[in-house]
């Protein structure tokens, strides 16, 4: 029974990374339909960002985040202004082949620069090990996590329903004509958002070195996890790709414990069937815009 | 003459062989005759061409988008392997037909799956269905070999007489070959009036549905018969290097063969055939440049491409030809059209 509940949070900590990973995409991808493959590559720049300031400068772990944060979104604000912008209007296999593209550069340009293998961040002691709750063993790494990523989330929430920005991104997204004749700076609402996604993802890559590992190749290995947030939570709210991360993370977890041998299958397959059935998401809105 | 009468007589005049193709083939014929020491990389080529020429098929000429175009490669490959491998059909050529059609069969059964949804959908649910591919030939490790993959293939002589030598020349004639043959029957569906509906379609579903065609038929069927072609250029990768891994279902063998058709172009079928002859000499001079890192280069291409505009960049690369071509053969001739321009003449 306490190992179900340990597996439970577990799977919570992982689809709460996830979700602050592929949040960025659900703005890119879900709001403003620009295919986006290269999602992880800035979640990467955060990771390495983060570790080569801990393990070679000797920073606290706790500076490394939002370092790693600043870093991710300076990257993407840079190439949004560069590169994306002039995207958003051209079809899906543009949008794809240029991000694939950026992700076959990233992915040799960090294994040229950072070398191959698996990275490490040296964790303060204060996170390692776990404590019991009640007989459930609770990762110390992980409520962390959990207490991050949380506040995180309820902090987009807010930002999006509640701010005067939050309501210019939703006009911006929803109509960017009409958005622009009534004077919001859509560009500019644009970039500060693709801006912030990255920032976020790189956040995430930061923390998530530990759990998921962090090597050249992590943009190509989590791509079809953050797509699958994404499509499958719908664009509609923030609410719909976080209850889709928390999912596949607490299925993933179980799945990887308890039918080790079936492995990703069973996620690829819920996620077809799920596309098939509600082609615009579990939780998005009815019709395309 | 009535409209319908044009119609027939310029799609008539476009589906005519015309010089520049022969010109093509013959020297596609006089490589292979002149370079004996380069068989193995030619007849990567010739792989990829084939592999390029299926998707070319959905995507140029049906408008699909597929992310997971190796899902059949891997399923030709692997079928190919295992029958060598066990003995259950020894002679090359038809264990090459079975393997084609074992990846018809699942081109089928999934392209029920890919016409539902606009370009979103269809490119997470190709992606998934390789990927998908790709964890149950790692699951079932017993029969695909696992990330060792199948080993020990032997492949009998081709219909009983010509054997594959150490050189690769056998197989590289035996590619070329069902290369040609296979590029016929494209070039024929294409350009007969099922071909014509297609485009239709691409161009707008909408209206191809207005005037009668069986828009999700016609689509299965496409998308079936590339599955078909691509299943046969898996099958020939394994029956030419005797190998097949993991690797035939993994996501940079559908992004590598997206990048071989947008340097070639869309639409025309030459467009794979070029496209992989250069994309496999960009590759050969960026891993002379850089042996680990190519895939740098690889990327760069693409986002260049992407930038510059597919359609802008064709015409620069067709300049050349096209010149020579209405030297030649006067200012009518059919050139080599990018994209874009087909588009255009199909709309008029």
């Amino acid at each position: 029974m306490t190992s179900v509940l340990t597996n439970l949070f577990d799977g919570v900590a992982y689809g709460m990374l996830l979700f602050v990973l592929a949040c960025g995409l659900a703005v890119t991808l879900g709001l403003m339909n620009f295919v986006n493959l290269a999602h992880g590559a800035f979640a990467m720049a955060g990771g390495y960002v983060c570790a080569v300031l801990v393990n070679q400068y000797g920073w606290p772990f706790f500076a490394g985040l939002p370092l790693a944060f600043v870093a991710s979104a300076a990257i993407g604000a840079v190439l949004e202004r560069l590169l994306y912008r002039h995207l958003y209007t051209r079809s899906h296999l543009d949008q794809v082949l240029f991000s694939v593209g950026l992700v076959f550069m990233s992915v040799a340009a960090v294994d040229y620069i950072m070398g191959s293998s698996r990275i490490f961040i040296n964790l303060p002691h204060a996170l390692e090990g776990q404590f019991d709750v009640f007989g459930v063993g609770i990762g110390r790494y992980r409520l962390m996590i959990v207490v991050i990523c949380g506040l995180l989330t309820a902090g987009l929430q807010l930002v999006l329903a509640r701010t005067r920005f939050g309501s210019r991104l939703r006009a911006a997204v929803d109509d960017p004509r009409a958005a622009s004749g009534l004077g919001i700076n859509v560009p500019q609402v644009f970039a500060f958002t693709f801006a912030f996604g990255c920032g976020l993802a790189g956040l995430g890559g930061a923390l998530s070195a530990e759990i998921l590992g962090l090597d050249p190749y992590f943009p190509l290995k989590f791509m079809i996890y953050f797509l699958i947030v994404v499509t499958v939570g719908g664009a509609s709210s923030i609410t719909g790709p976080f209850l889709a991360s928390l999912l596949l993370g607490i299925a993933d977890v179980a799945g990887k414990y308890y039918v080790p041998k079936l492995g990703p299958f069973v996620i690829y397959t819920v996620m077809i069937v799920i596309l098939l059935w509600r082609p615009n998401g579990l939780f998005g809105r009815t019709s395309a815009r | 003459m009535s409209a319908p009468d044009q119609v027939g007589f310029h799609a008539q005049q476009h589906a005519r062989w015309h010089w520049g193709e022969f010109a093509f083939w013959i020297a596609a014929l006089a490589c292979a005759f002149a370079f004996p020491s380069r068989y193995l990389i030619m007849t990567d080529i010739v792989r990829l061409a084939l592999f390029a020429l299926s998707l070319d098929l959905i995507l140029g000429y049906a408008g699909i988008v597929s992310l997971g175009h190796a899902a059949f490669f891997g399923v030709g490959a692997y079928a190919a392997g295992l029958l060598s491998l066990h003995g259950i059909i020894a002679e090359p050529v038809i264990a090459l037909i079975v393997a084609g059609l074992a990846a018809t069969l699942l081109g089928f059964a999934t392209s029920f799956l890919v016409i539902r949804g606009v370009d979103l959908t269809r490119l997470m649910v190709t992606l998934g269905i390789a990927l998908l591919l790709e964890a149950l030939a790692e699951r079932f490790s017993d029969i695909t070999g696992g990330t060792d993959g199948l080993q020990g293939i032997e492949m009998q002589p081709i219909l009983g007489r010509f054997g594959f030598d150490m050189f690769g020349k056998t197989g590289l004639f035996y590619s070329l070959i069902v290369l040609f043959l296979l590029f016929l029957l494209a070039r024929r569906i294409v350009h007969s009036p099922f071909g014509l509906s297609l485009r239709a379609i691409k161009n707008n579903p909408l209206r191809a549905a207005a005037i009668g065609i069986p828009v999700n038929r016609r689509l299965i069927a496409i998308y079936t018969l590339a599955a078909f072609y691509a299943g046969i250029a898996g099958a020939l990768f394994t029956q030419t290097t005797a190998l097949a891994s993991l690797d035939v279902f993994a996501f940079e063998r559908s992004a590598d063969l997206m990048l071989v058709l947008v340097i070639g172009g869309t639409g025309y079928l030459y467009g794979g055939l070029i496209g992989a002859v250069v994309f496999r000499m960009l590759q050969e001079v960026f891993s002379a440049i850089t042996p680990q890192y190519w895939q740098f280069w690889i990327g760069l291409v693409l986002v260049v491409i992407v930038l510059v505009g597919r359609a802008r960049l064709h015409r620069w690369v067709l300049f050349l030809p096209n010149l020579v071509i209405t030297q030649f053969a006067g200012r009518k001739a059919a050139v080599a059209v990018p994209e874009s321009e087909a588009q255009g003449e199909s709309h008029g």
